[in-house]
């Protein structure tokens, strides 16, 4: 591509991007610390991306913790595992930090049970089959950590053309305010590092890279302490920039290919995990137990004891909020961090296995951040430099003002977009682009949906 | 604390942004233009402020009244209008009659801007558009130049600044002869060297010692105030670059093959509403395009015309055409010239 320009540009990290102000002050030095149980668990039998689990208890049955609860319905599955020791109150309808209701299990915790997880049945990697230890994976119910919920075990069984040769670890979580992944990655390196090596021997992956960003230096000294200098595992950092965390941006900046566009990371021989997700699988494999907790940083100007927190599976915001306390009368809260994280319309929403952060903003700030008044588009530029997929958000939002969704998508590639929201950062007219650009992409994929249903 | 009766806010994400918004950006284009403004009136006199008075004012009056006309709320907050207000006056001769820049300022703002649906819609500098229609309707007072630093100028006006409206202004050879008594050929370095062949020095051209139009003299002054403009990230100075560069390059050509028949690439550089045009016309977000390679293309487009029509065309002066024909042209530059999306299918093989 014709660039005066190109010689200038950093080598190990992507084009485009932003530098948002980063505000992990409130909780990175902090360690994982634990949250008591609440008295009631609410469980989703939806927190990952694909079918629901089926649940196998029934309402006033003891469950102990650690055993399954609910079995993987199908492929693109998982199973669910009692956080806690209890009784089933009932299976019903309740809300979820997306929004819809969904069918829960309902858990009563016994308040004076010791919460020893009794379920542990040893289990040794190293002599595994590597389809055996796909099995295995799903059986620990893991999904994506980061946020996504995607099935770990689904990542680890690639379309047969594709030979995956490398495993990314991402741990750059380049969303400002979290510090789950930063807290793992210092706390818990060998399980990271135990956890990286089952993946790659269920790919079978010659190397691993473990990839960060330059503001957790402190985490990559602590995980090369326990690598040896010329091993297969790699712990790397690259500057500090969002959306570094997006495994087309990773994948970029530590082994600079692109994933082509609508092609998973095999498709180049490499395998991207979130490294709390591959911790935790670390942790668990060895016990064949399930995901029954997960740290959250629970963090913001609205909270009162910020911190980041182990907390269990299914465990209500309201206990949470109440517990740390928070001031105000008005907040937004946001499951996930303030780029691409979604608020939350109630209190009785649970925290799930994709909820890596509890961002609590105060209504001041979220009016100081959006005074802006919505000016037309006056072709700054900003966003076209800011996109990280070098799309035209500019021209996107023009088209999508018009409902042009079509063209948005074959001439201006809409569904590239991961909606990482840094054109709605920049946009100085206060356009919300990114906005506009799920309800075109919704709105394409149901139309896509229509047209499949009328043909069968 | 507890959450009894906890009210909670519902927002999409993302939840943040840091960015100054239209209105800060188009106020420090404002003041990056005051600098030069305040140079100018200190060169030209009390003329010029009025002038800038008149051109801001109008604008401003006519940008308000369109909006209301149109049953909409007032746009002048956004200070875009002042802007166009403050680049028409600077591009007029420090002398033009009063009531003809208010027609100028009519139809740059309503023909320019208002017409196509004010900022953002615009699909030329209304600045511009309004200079061109001055150009085209006045053409005698538009090249009837004054020389700088008239000992009276900051207690009298220039003769022709309050000609009766519908009217065309008198001679003022009787006036310029009272406070030039050196001699003032009534031309501008440009016309000088296209006409009469007559060089001016850089120093002069840099520092702004010359005639011409109100704000086009001192291409010092008006790169620093771009270099503030820069600094805030409030100015794609890529176009500038591309425009000088391109500029300097086609008239370096020329002066290669006949140094005498034609200026050097600093004296092009340095003269005329070239570097005006170029740090704040040709940058106008509005008008020019959004992707990265469209606007060198754009820039070099600019460049190479204006050298051309200085050159070559009947006028001495080509920075208004070019810019008004690239804008005309930026958004077919724009669509032709869209990023290469990351992971798109390369004819090439990776990468």
């Amino acid at each position: 591509m014709f660039d005066f320009l190109s010689f200038l540009r950093k080598r190990g990290t992507f084009s485009h991007g932003i530098h948002p102000a980063e505000n992990k002050h409130y909780t990175a030095h902090m360690p994982i610390k634990r949250l008591p149980f609440a008295p009631e668990l609410v469980l989703p039998l939806s927190q990952h991306f694909g079918a629901p689990s089926e649940a196998i208890v029934h309402p006033g049955q003891e469950v102990v913790r650690g055993e399954p609860i609910a079995r993987a319905n199908g492929f693109m599955s998982v199973p669910l595992h009692a956080p806690a020791t209890g009784r089933i109150k009932r299976i019903e309808l309740m809300p979820t930090a997306k929004g819809p209701r969904t069918p829960s299990v309902i858990l009563e915790v016994y308040p004076g049970d010791s919460q020893e997880v009794r379920y542990d049945f040893p289990r040794d990697y190293t002599t595994m089959e590597p389809k055996d230890i796909v099995k295995a994976v799903q059986d620990t119910g893991l999904v994506g950590l980061g946020g996504a919920a995607f099935p770990t075990h689904v990542k680890l069984s690639p379309p047969k053309e594709h030979k995956v040769h490398t495993v990314l670890l991402n741990g750059c979580e380049c969303e400002p305010f979290l510090t789950t992944d930063h807290r793992v990655m210092l706390e818990y390196p060998e399980d990271l590092i135990r956890g990286t090596k089952i993946l790659m021997r269920a790919l079978g992956a010659e190397r691993a890279i473990i990839g960060t960003e330059q503001n957790k230096m402190d985490a990559v000294e602590a995980i090369r302490a326990h690598l040896p200098a010329d091993g297969p595992i790699d712990v790397r950092a690259v500057p500090t920039k969002y959306p570094q965390g997006a495994e087309k941006m990773l994948a970029k900046a530590l082994m600079d290919v692109e994933i082509p566009s609508g092609n998973f990371p095999s498709s180049v021989g490499l395998g991207v995990f979130n490294v709390a997700s591959t911790a935790e699988l670390g942790a668990l494999f060895p016990h064949s137990q399930g995901v029954i907790e997960r740290v959250v940083t629970v963090t913001g100007p609205g909270i009162e004891k910020p911190g980041n927190y182990m907390v269990p599976i299914g465990t209500p915001i309201r206990f949470i909020l109440n517990r740390l306390g928070f001031g105000g009368t008005s907040n937004c809260l946001i499951m996930g961090g303030p780029m691409m994280g979604g608020s939350v319309s109630s209190l009785d929403v649970p925290i799930t296995k994709g909820s890596g952060g509890l961002l609590v903003l105060t209504e001041q700030i979220l009016e100081q951040q959006h005074e802006l008044s919505t000016h037309p588009c006056i072709s700054c530029a900003q966003c076209v430099a800011a996109c990280p997929m070098h799309l035209n958000p500019s021209q996107l939002g023009k088209l999508a003002y018009k409902h042009r969704y079509d063209d948005m998508r074959s001439d201006f590639h809409l569904m590239d977009c991961f909606e990482c929201g840094c054109c709605s950062y920049v946009c100085p007219s206060g356009i919300p682009l990114v906005q506009y650009f799920r309800i075109a992409k919704s709105s394409l994929r149901e139309k896509a949906a229509r047209e499949r249903a009328a043909a069968s | 604390m507890s959450t009894a009766g906890h009210r909670v806010v519902l927002h999409t994400s993302p939840h943040l942004r840091d960015t100054p918004s239209v209105d800060v950006i188009m106020r420090n284009v404002v003041y990056a233009l005051l600098p030069v403004t305040a140079f100018s009136i200190y060169q030209f006199g009390i003329s010029v402020l009025a002038l800038v008075l008149v051109c801001v004012g109008t604008c401003l009056a006519m940008e308000h009244v369109i909006c209301r006309l149109s049953g909409r709320a007032s746009t002048v907050n956004d200070w875009s209008v002042i802007i166009t207000g403050l680049l028409l006056a600077l591009t007029l001769p420090p002398g033009f009659p009063l009531w003809m820049a208010v027609v100028a300022s009519i139809a740059g703002v309503g023909i320019g801007k208002m017409f196509f649906g004010g900022l953002g819609y615009n699909v030329m500098n209304p600045a511009l558009i309004g200079r061109a229609f001055a150009q085209a309707a006045f053409t005698a007072p538009m090249t009837t130049w004054v020389p700088i630093m008239a000992p009276d100028r900051f207690t009298s006006f220039i003769p022709s600044t309050f000609t009766l409206p519908f009217m065309q202004p008198e001679s003022i050879q009787t006036w310029v002869a009272s406070v030039a008594p050196d001699g003032f050929s009534g031309a501008t370095p440009l016309a000088l060297m296209k006409f009469e062949q007559v060089p001016t020095e850089s120093v002069s051209l840099l520092l702004g010692s010359t005639a011409g139009s109100a704000g086009e003299t001192s291409a010092l002054l008006i790169m620093l105030c771009g270099a503030y403009l820069v600094y805030r990230r409030m100015m794609e100075v890529r176009i500038t670059i591309s425009i000088l560069v391109v500029a300097a390059l086609t008239t370096s050509v020329f002066w290669l093959i006949d140094g005498d028949k034609y200026p050097g690439p600093l004296f092009m550089l340095c003269s005329g509403g070239l570097m005006l045009g170029a740090v704040f016309m040709a940058t106008d977000m509005v008008a020019s395009p959004v992707t990265p390679l469209g606007v060198w293309i754009y820039g070099g487009l600019i460049g190479f015309i204006t050298i051309i029509i200085r050159l070559f065309g009947g006028l001495s002066e080509g920075i208004m055409y070019a810019i008004l024909l690239a804008n005309a042209c930026s958004p077919l530059i724009s669509s032709i010239t869209q990023p290469r999306r990351y992971g798109a299918p390369s004819k090439k093989g990776a990468g």
